[in-house]
């Protein structure tokens, strides 16, 4: 029989739990010659400033073991053209389509939930308070359970759709950042964002990142994302998303045990573009094999 | 643009630290223009992690050559992929040459450094089979940097070279060689791949002559088809130039929209 894979976050069914993560999948369209993006439980695209934004200077990347070191710095086209040119195009494509927000102040957040708020073909908004790229030594307002509340706080008020609070690794207790977000009226809460992160060219005594810091990601990261999706899922009761070194339907399904409604491959888009549709099938496959009629059911399922 | 994972190996040939691999692979041949790339995956375990990529060397019906250098942990693993063996690529990605610039009777100088000779070969054949008179200029530290040069002769494509520890050919860099051949004829185009300081003193000199030139550019890459935005360089698109991807708006540009910018 073939599985159920479809999730309900509340705010939002989706088709299956599996969602790219955003900054690791362009805006969506860049993997059509790879994948077919129906197959998706939802597209979450690059963080979207108000106006295009120019990132950081090259070198941006360092491979390091199992693992990327990124320092981007949010590069980006803005929502104008972001709603002109590819929105419409993804309206096209049947699967949920949420975007992920960012400000260069709490103004700027707000400014980029009203534009987009106009226009249709959004199914929710994911709010970046944690990427370490854009501020001196990793800065962002989800180090802070304040800063997140009062984020959150206006975003919600703003906002005609739902809210997603993407959470920062970078702390010392990730459960009170969690629940300043749902104190704070936010919908549901997507973790992690990348972890801090630095690599050195011993022969040159340089950063191998312009920008000297950068986030990890990739299969190096999974163990400590899977535990604080853990701690973040027993302690709210909204739903959370996890993600961190998601290579396989396996790893995908390691989340939903300790409590994800759902999860986000990342890294693993840029190794092999079709990576998302393949955890889809692996996931249906272990839920065929084990007799599971709904992957739903495997949700918080860890027997301790 | 796809994947093919199972692209064979059907031959295989080694120079020290060089390598050229050719690959069965119908679909990407087919699609195949030069100046494109393949991100390959070199090992199936997370480290490395990312795919490499590596220049398109030639094309011959469903068949694609690569030709590259080891340069680090990634290469390394790709040189010891035997014939026989299947590679998992992606391809053909990015912007080849411009080859609506250089049509019959026009004439290109094509200036190779190192391994930044792979794409040059697959050009030079193409603009020769359109009737352009081509000249080939390859430049390496000594002899044992330039394996393939044979392979140009071969193929009837002039070419002339330079060591700059003066073992093979002209003593000095190949950029030298460029500025005796345009003080010879004064060629209507130049394409140039190769270390960065190279192709820029390429680029000044080109600029100098106001000779059109096309630059392809090598990078780090996260994922090679514009997603990641990890391939950035300084270019001008009609304005004062912004980080734009090599992967996607690249790997070849006009001598004049590329900004050189120093390493941090």
């Amino acid at each position: 029989m073939t599985p159920d894979l479809s999730v309900d976050l509340g705010f939002l069914k989706l088709r299956n739990p599996v969602l790219t993560a955003s900054g690791t999948f362009g805006y969506g369209l860049e993997f059509a010659p790879f994948l077919d993006l129906a197959k998706l439980g939802g597209i979450v695209v690059k963080g979207l400033y108000f106006g295009p934004r120019e990132g950081n200077p090259p070198p941006r990347l360092v491979e390091t073991t199992g693992g990327l070191i990124n320092a981007i710095g949010l590069q980006g086209v803005g929502v104008k053209k972001f709603a002109e040119e590819t929105l419409p195009e993804l309206r096209k494509i049947d699967t949920a389509v949420l975007v992920n927000v960012c400000g260069a102040s709490d103004d700027e957040y707000i400014s980029v939930i009203e534009f987009l708020d106009r226009h249709k073909g959004i199914a929710a908004y994911e709010l970046n308070i944690s990427c370490p790229n854009v501020k001196k030594d990793g800065a962002c307002p989800a180090l802070s359970a304040d800063a997140t509340y009062a984020l959150v706080k206006s975003a919600k008020s703003a906002s005609r759709r739902p809210i997603i609070a993407k959470l920062s690794p970078n702390v010392t207790d990730i459960v009170a950042i969690a629940r300043a977000a749902e104190d704070a009226g936010a919908d549901g809460i997507s973790l992690i964002n990348t972890l801090l992160a630095m690599a050195v060219d011993v022969e040159t005594r340089r950063p191998k990142l312009a920008n000297v810091m950068g986030g990890l990601s990739g299969p190096a990261i999974k163990p400590i994302a899977l535990r604080m999706t853990y701690q973040v899922a027993s302690a709210v009761k909204i739903p959370v998303i996890g993600m961190g070194g998601i290579m396989t339907g396996m790893d995908a399904l390691e989340y939903l045990v300790v409590g994800a409604k759902a999860v986000q491959v990342g890294t693993a888009n840029f190794i092999d573009p079709a990576a998302a549709g393949r955890v889809v099938d692996e996931i249906a496959a272990y839920c065929e094999t084990r007799d599971i009629a709904k992957v739903a059911d495997v949700v918080g399922t860890l027997i301790r | 643009m796809r994947q093919d994972a199972r692209a064979r190996i059907i031959l295989k040939q080694t120079w020290g630290s060089y390598h050229l691999l050719r690959l069965e692979s119908a679909e990407i041949a087919r699609e195949a223009a030069p100046g494109q790339f393949l991100m390959i995956r070199v090992s199936e375990t997370p480290y490395p992690l990312l795919r490499r990529p590596v220049s398109l060397h030639d094309r011959d019906g469903s068949e694609l050559e690569i030709f590259f250098q080891v340069a680090g942990r990634g290469t390394a693993l790709l040189a010891q992929k035997k014939e026989g063996e299947t590679l998992d690529i992606l391809g053909p990605l990015g912007k080849g040459f411009d080859l609506k610039a250089a049509r019959r009777s026009k004439s290109a100088v094509l200036v190779g450094g190192g391994r930044g000779i792979a794409p040059l070969y697959f050009l030079g054949r193409e603009l020769k089979a359109k009737g352009a008179k081509v000249a080939v200029l390859y430049g390496g530290k000594t002899a044992a940097d330039l394996p393939v040069r044979k392979k140009f002769e071969e193929a009837g494509l002039n070419i002339v070279c330079s060591t700059d520890d003066g073992s093979f050919g002209f003593h000095g860099f190949v950029t030298g060689l460029l500025e005796a051949e345009i003080r010879q004829v004064k060629p209507d185009h130049i394409f140039v791949c190769g270390p960065d300081p190279m192709m820029e003193k390429t680029a000044t000199i080109a600029l100098a002559h106001k000779i059109p030139t096309q630059i392809s550019l090598e990078a780090i890459m996260g994922c090679g088809f514009g997603a990641c935005w990890g391939c950035v360089m300084r270019i001008r698109k009609g304005d004062g130039g912004t980080w734009r991807k090599i992967c996607e708006d690249g790997p070849v540009f006009a001598a004049e929209d590329i900004i050189w910018e120093k390493p941090a």
